[in-house]
C-alpha cells in the first residue's frame, strides 16, 4: 500500500469517526468546544502513532495468541506518559478533558489499528497509518465540536487560552454577538444530533461522487459504505 | 442506607453512563440492533462492571497508594482484563447454561470504555468499597436499561422508511439524541 493510498485510507475513506464509527466516546463526549476536541484529538493522535510504531517494531517477537494484551500495555504505557505530559504542560486542558485522557487506552480504533495495520507491515507505513488515522479523528473531533461550539456559545476556539497562555484569549472569534446559546448543542444530546448530522453529509457526498464515478467504473460500489460499515 | 439508595438512583438515571456521561459508545451502537444481544450484554456488561470496580478499589488503595497513582490506568486495565478472562473461564466450567447466554458477549466488554471510565471516575471521587461497587453496579444497571431501550427502538427503526441518506449510522444517533434528551428530564432528580 502506497503512502498516498494509506493517507487518504485515514483522512476519508476508513475515517475512524466517520467511517468505522470506532472511539464514539471521547468523539461525541469531549467535543462541546474545538478545543477540547483538537487538544483530545491530538493527544489521540500521538498515542496511535507511536503504538502503531512500537508494535510494528515488535511484531515479530510477541507470540501470536498474547498479542492483544501485549498490544494494551504498550497503548497503556503510552497513553500513561501522555497523560503525565498533559497534567505537566496543558494543566488546565488536562483539568477539562479529566478521564478521557486515560480513557484513550479503552479507544477500540487505537488498538483496531494497531490489529489490523501495525502488525502486518513494517514500521514506516505503520507510523504513516497511525498518523493519518489520528489526523482523520482530529478532524472530525474539531469539526463536531466547532459546530457544536457556534450552536451552544456563538464562538470559536474559546478556551484556547488554556493551551496557549492569557494572551490567546483575543484569539477567540465571535460567530453571532450577543448569542445567549442553544444548551441543547452543549448536552449529550446536541453530540449525538451533531454526529449524526456529519455522517448524513458524508453518506450524501459518497452518494454524490459514487453516482457520477458509478458511469465511469465498478458500478457495484454503493456510496452508502458508512451505512454497511455500521453494523 | 438513605445514600446508597441516592447513589442508585444517581448512577441509574441522572448520571447514566451512556446517555449522560458518554461512556461504552461501542456496544452502545454496536450491539443495539437485536433486542435479545442486548439483553445479554447487559447482563454481561452488569456482572463485569460491578467485579471490576470492587478489584480496581483494591489494588488502588492496597497496592498503589497515592505514591503510584499514575499507575491507575495501567493496572485497572490489566485488572479489568483478567476479571474478564477469570470469568469467562469460571462460567464456562461451572454454569453451561450461564455461559450460553453471556459466554459471547465477555470478549467484547473489553472494548467498552465504561468498564474503565467507572473505576477511575471513582477512584477520582475517592469513593469507599461499598460505594466503588454500588457505582460499578448502578452503572451498569442504567447501562443496560438504555441497551434494551436503544434496541427495542432500533428494531422498530428497521421497518420504518429512512431517507437514503440517513440510513444507517445517522438515523441511530438522532435516536440516541432524543433517549438522550429525554433522560435529561431527571435532572435534579438527586443532588449528585
Amino acid at each position: 500500500m502506497s503512502y498516498k493510498e494509506i493517507a487518504w485510507n485515514g483522512l476519508w475513506k476508513n475515517n475512524v469517526g466517520l467511517v468505522q464509527l470506532l472511539g464514539l466516546c471521547p468523539l461525541l463526549a469531549v467535543t462541546t468546544s474545538v478545543v477540547n476536541g483538537v487538544g483530545l484529538g491530538l493527544a489521540t493522535t500521538f498515542v496511535m502513532t507511536m503504538s502503531n510504531g512500537i508494535v510494528s517494531l515488535a511484531r515479530n517477537h510477541v507470540p501470536h495468541e498474547i498479542r492483544i494484551p501485549v498490544f494494551i500495555l504498550i497503548i497503556a504505557a503510552l497513553v500513561t506518559l501522555t497523560d503525565l505530559a498533559m497534567n505537566a504542560y496543558v494543566h488546565h486542558l488536562y483539568l477539562v478533558l479529566g478521564i478521557y485522557i486515560p480513557l484513550i487506552v479503552a479507544n477500540c480504533s487505537v488498538l483496531g489499528r494497531t490489529e489490523v495495520f501495525a502488525a502486518k507491515n513494517p514500521v514506516l507505513p505503520s507510523l504513516m497509518d497511525g498518523l493519518m488515522m489520528g489526523v482523520g479523528a482530529t478532524i472530525v473531533l474539531g469539526i463536531l465540536g466547532g459546530v457544536r461550539e457556534a450552536f451552544g456559545l456563538g464562538t470559536l476556539f474559546s478556551g484556547i487560552n488554556m493551551v496557549f497562555g492569557e494572551a490567546a484569549k483575543s484569539w477567540v472569534i465571535t460567530v453571532v454577538p450577543d448569542y445567549h446559546g442553544i444548551l441543547y448543542a452543549i448536552l449529550p444530546p446536541g453530540a449525538f444530533l451533531g454526529l449524526g448530522a456529519l455522517l448524513a453529509i458524508k453518506n450524501w457526498i459518497s452518494l454524490h461522487g459514487s453516482s457520477k464515478a458509478l458511469q465511469a467504473e465498478n458500478p457495484s460500489v454503493s456510496g452508502l459504505d458508512s451505512a454497511a460499515a455500521f453494523h | 442506607m438513605e445514600k446508597y439508595f441516592l447513589i442508585l438512583i444517581g448512577t441509574v438515571f441522572v448520571n447514566n453512563i451512556a446517555l449522560a456521561k458518554i461512556l461504552g459508545m461501542c456496544p452502545f451502537f454496536g450491539v443495539t440492533k437485536r433486542l435479545e444481544v442486548a439483553t445479554g450484554m447487559g447482563f454481561a456488561t452488569a456482572f463485569v462492571l460491578t467485579v471490576g470496580s470492587g478489584a480496581s478499589y483494591l489494588i488502588d488503595t492496597y497496592l498503589l497508594g497515592p505514591d503510584l497513582a499514575y499507575l491507575r490506568t495501567f493496572s485497572f486495565i490489566v485488572a479489568i482484563a483478567s476479571v474478564v478472562q477469570l470469568t469467562e473461564m469460571y462460567v464456562k466450567k461451572s454454569s453451561p447454561l450461564l455461559y450460553q447466554t453471556l459466554g459471547i458477549y465477555l470478549p467484547l466488554i473489553t472494548t467498552n470504555c465504561a468498564v474503565l471510565g467507572i473505576p477511575l471516575l471513582n477512584a477520582q471521587e475517592n469513593h469507599n468499597f461499598i460505594e466503588s461497587l454500588l457505582f460499578g453496579f448502578g452503572g451498569a444497571t442504567g447501562f443496560s436499561l438504555v441497551l434494551v431501550l436503544f434496541a427495542s427502538m432500533r428494531e422498530r427503526l428497521e421497518g420504518a422508511s429512512v431517507p437514503e441518506v440517513f440510513k444507517g449510522g445517522p438515523i441511530a444517533m438522532a435516536t440516541a439524541s432524543l433517549l438522550s434528551l429525554s433522560f435529561m428530564g431527571f435532572a435534579g432528580l438527586v443532588k449528585v
